[in-house]
């Protein structure tokens, strides 16, 4: 790949588009700030406050000065990583994300894995096989994981594997016992008892997330398969394909030789937007397992209003999404040559 | 002459179809040039398929259909997967659609070859460049390492043809090998397709639409009209030909020079269908 001037303005223009959606994110998030019901005063000295007390917070959280220089201070603390306390945990909302958001990205990362390496493969098999019973039969799969509701297979499947079979740890992240034995440095439990060499608790950490993780999973990958079959059906009838064939190629090797390497980017766009999904925190999911994730964080604290924490958690789930276009703007790159 | 093609009475009907695309049609190639005119739905490209066996969703029945000594109608997949793309191959119309995208042009040439050549990487590149030489592509190592949509549609071509006839196969199919190309590089392709069959006395089944080529590129010509065979001539005795249908074609082609009113249209009858010995003049 050469860097020439063409793509340093390519680069260039991207950063800028980034940019731009950052600071629409910034004045959405701040808007959804004001225009919430909710008194931030009231929030925070209570009900009983005297006028005097209320005016004087009024003053402090600086609501009255014009809205422009309202959000002028707003790009400050978000500059300078002060996202303020929570009112429900009485914590800074930073401190909180950074417990719960490892939770979720363990969960869905896990997830997605399952997810793809499920989807992705059943997808190519159905097209290839269309209208025949392999095509059925996964239909019938992924409709299954597209229409049962999660929090309905969740119970269930902790019924049996959990209470039932005894395979898997219930819910929670790992059994009581383990909690607090070990150091928290990256909050992601896999990661820091594998650092602390504590495979007690790895173990019991894998044994907590694989069920959840493959509910999760099996439900993304429904959408995954179905798509991933129409962009198949999509190649399969395409004339290098013919080409590939009269070359003699088997049948399979024209499908991922040649098919499933035209499918990639496409690919890529829906498992990176199952993924932001996933991110995004799955409330019900997080609920039945009692898993102290993003999305339980995020509905708890909207219930009461808890505005710094819910702006806080909007942000993220659009820098998110941001982050994951970037990716798969790189890997369009790097799959398709006709984008480089 | 040893045939390497022999073909009676092929019949193909697409699955769900109600009428055959192609009815018996029969005819025999040797290490010669065969054109098959016709218009578009007519059947030509039908017939080049059903030759290599890639028509998965048609029902094909002949009496006969045999590749040198190789009985298409019972050969098994397996045996076709060894015979395609080393004994017999197919070159497609337009290179846009029928390279690989996203692989290199070098690449697409080079895998055909490792399919059936037992030989390293580095051989079957040495190969496939030298291959590229033959076609006229000046820069073959260049070349070797570009995408499809990084070469124009006559290099495209070239590239293809280049892949199609690597492993010195004796049948090619050619599906109107120039129709997507521009009228200016139409004639280098096809002098370059042309010098490479007569070299290596390759059996060519040229399809086309077009009357001219055929007449100038081709020993022999098949002329079909709604799925069926209705002439066969010497490609130079085209002029001569008896058939209604053929005779209509031909006289639709306007001329450099000649009068500029209406060309006459063809004014179909039901009695084309039936091949030219049979209609009484």
């Amino acid at each position: 790949m050469r860097l020439d001037r063409r793509r340093l303005n390519g680069v260039a223009e991207h950063g800028i588009s980034i940019l731009v959606t950052l600071f629409g994110l910034l004045i959405l998030t701040f808007v959804i700030g004001r225009i919430m019901p909710t008194d931030p005063v009231r929030a925070i000295v209570g009900e009983d406050a005297t006028r005097e007390v209320y005016e004087n917070v009024y003053r402090q959280l600086g609501l009255d000065k014009p809205m422009w220089q309202q959000f002028l201070l707003y790009l400050r603390d978000v500059a300078t990583f002060d996202f303020g306390t929570s009112i429900r945990t009485g914590q800074p909302v930073l401190s909180d994300i950074a417990r719960v958001l490892p939770a979720t990205i363990e969960l869905a990362t896990f997830a997605i894995v399952i997810g793809a390496g499920l989807g992705a493969p059943l997808g190519v098999i159905a097209a290839v096989n269309k209208d025949k019973w392999q095509d059925q039969l996964i239909r019938v799969i992924s409709l299954m994981g597209h229409s049962m509701p999660i929090f309905w297979t969740g119970m269930i499947a902790l019924l049996i594997f959990y209470a039932g079979l005894g395979w898997v740890g219930g819910s929670g992240r790992m059994s009581q016992f383990y909690i607090g034995m070990v150091p928290e440095r990256t909050n992601f439990l896999l990661i820091d008892s594998a650092i602390a060499g504590q495979w007690d608790v790895f173990r019991s950490a894998l044994n907590h997330i694989i069920l959840p993780a493959s509910l999760l999973g099996y439900s993304s990958s429904a959408y995954i398969t179905r798509m991933t079959r129409s962009f198949m059906l999509d190649q399969i009838n395409q004339e290098y394909i013919t080409t590939a064939r009269v070359k003699g190629l088997s049948r399979r090797q024209t499908i991922w030789r040649h098919a499933f390497g035209n499918i990639r980017v496409q690919l890529v766009t829906i498992v990176a937007l199952a993924y932001g999904a996933l991110l995004e925190g799955a409330v019900l999911i997080e609920t039945v397992f009692a898993w102290p994730g993003f999305g339980q964080y995020l509905t708890s604290n909207l219930m009461i209003g808890d505005m710094n924490a819910v702006m806080t958690c909007v942000l993220i789930v659009g820098v998110i999404f941001i982050g994951l276009n970037i990716l798969s703007d790189i890997l369009y790159r790097v799959f398709d040559p006709r984008t480089r | 002459m040893e045939n390497v093609l022999d073909v009676r009475n092929l019949t193909i009907r697409y699955r769900g179809a109600a009428e055959p695309a192609v009815r018996d049609v029969s005819f025999t190639l040797g290490r010669e040039r065969l054109g098959i005119v016709g218009e578009s739905g007519s059947g030509k490209s039908t017939v080049g398929r059903a030759m290599l066996k890639l028509l998965d969703t048609a029902e094909v029945t002949a009496d006969r259909m045999s590749f040198e000594e190789v009985d298409l109608l019972r050969a098994p997949e397996r045996q076709m997967l060894d015979l395609r793309g080393r004994r017999m191959s197919m070159i497609l119309q337009d290179p846009k659609f029928s390279l690989n995208p996203i692989q290199r042009c070098g690449h697409q040439i080079a895998e055909g070859y490792r399919r059936h050549v037992k030989c390293t990487k580095a051989e079957a590149r040495r190969k496939a460049i030298e291959m590229l030489e033959q076609v006229h592509i000046r820069d073959p190592e260049r070349v070797y390492d570009l995408y499809p949509h990084e070469v124009s549609g006559g290099m495209g071509q070239r590239v293809m043809i280049a892949m199609m006839l690597l492993t010195d196969p004796d049948l090619v199919i050619a599906d109107e090998p120039t129709s997507a190309l521009d009228v200016t590089v139409r004639l280098q392709v096809l002098r370059i397709l042309d010098g490479l069959v007569r070299d290596r006395g390759i059996g060519l089944v040229m399809i086309s639409h077009d009357l001219n080529l055929v007449r100038s590129f081709c020993d022999r010509v098949l002329i079909m009209y709604a799925g069926r065979l209705v002439e066969t001539l010497d490609a130079r005795d085209l002029d001569n030909a008896k058939h209604p249908y053929t005779r209509g074609l031909l006289a639709a082609q306007p001329r450099i020079g000649g009068p500029r009113g209406d060309l006459p249209v063809l004014d179909r009858q039901d009695s084309w269908l039936q091949p030219h010995q049979e209609v009484t003049a």
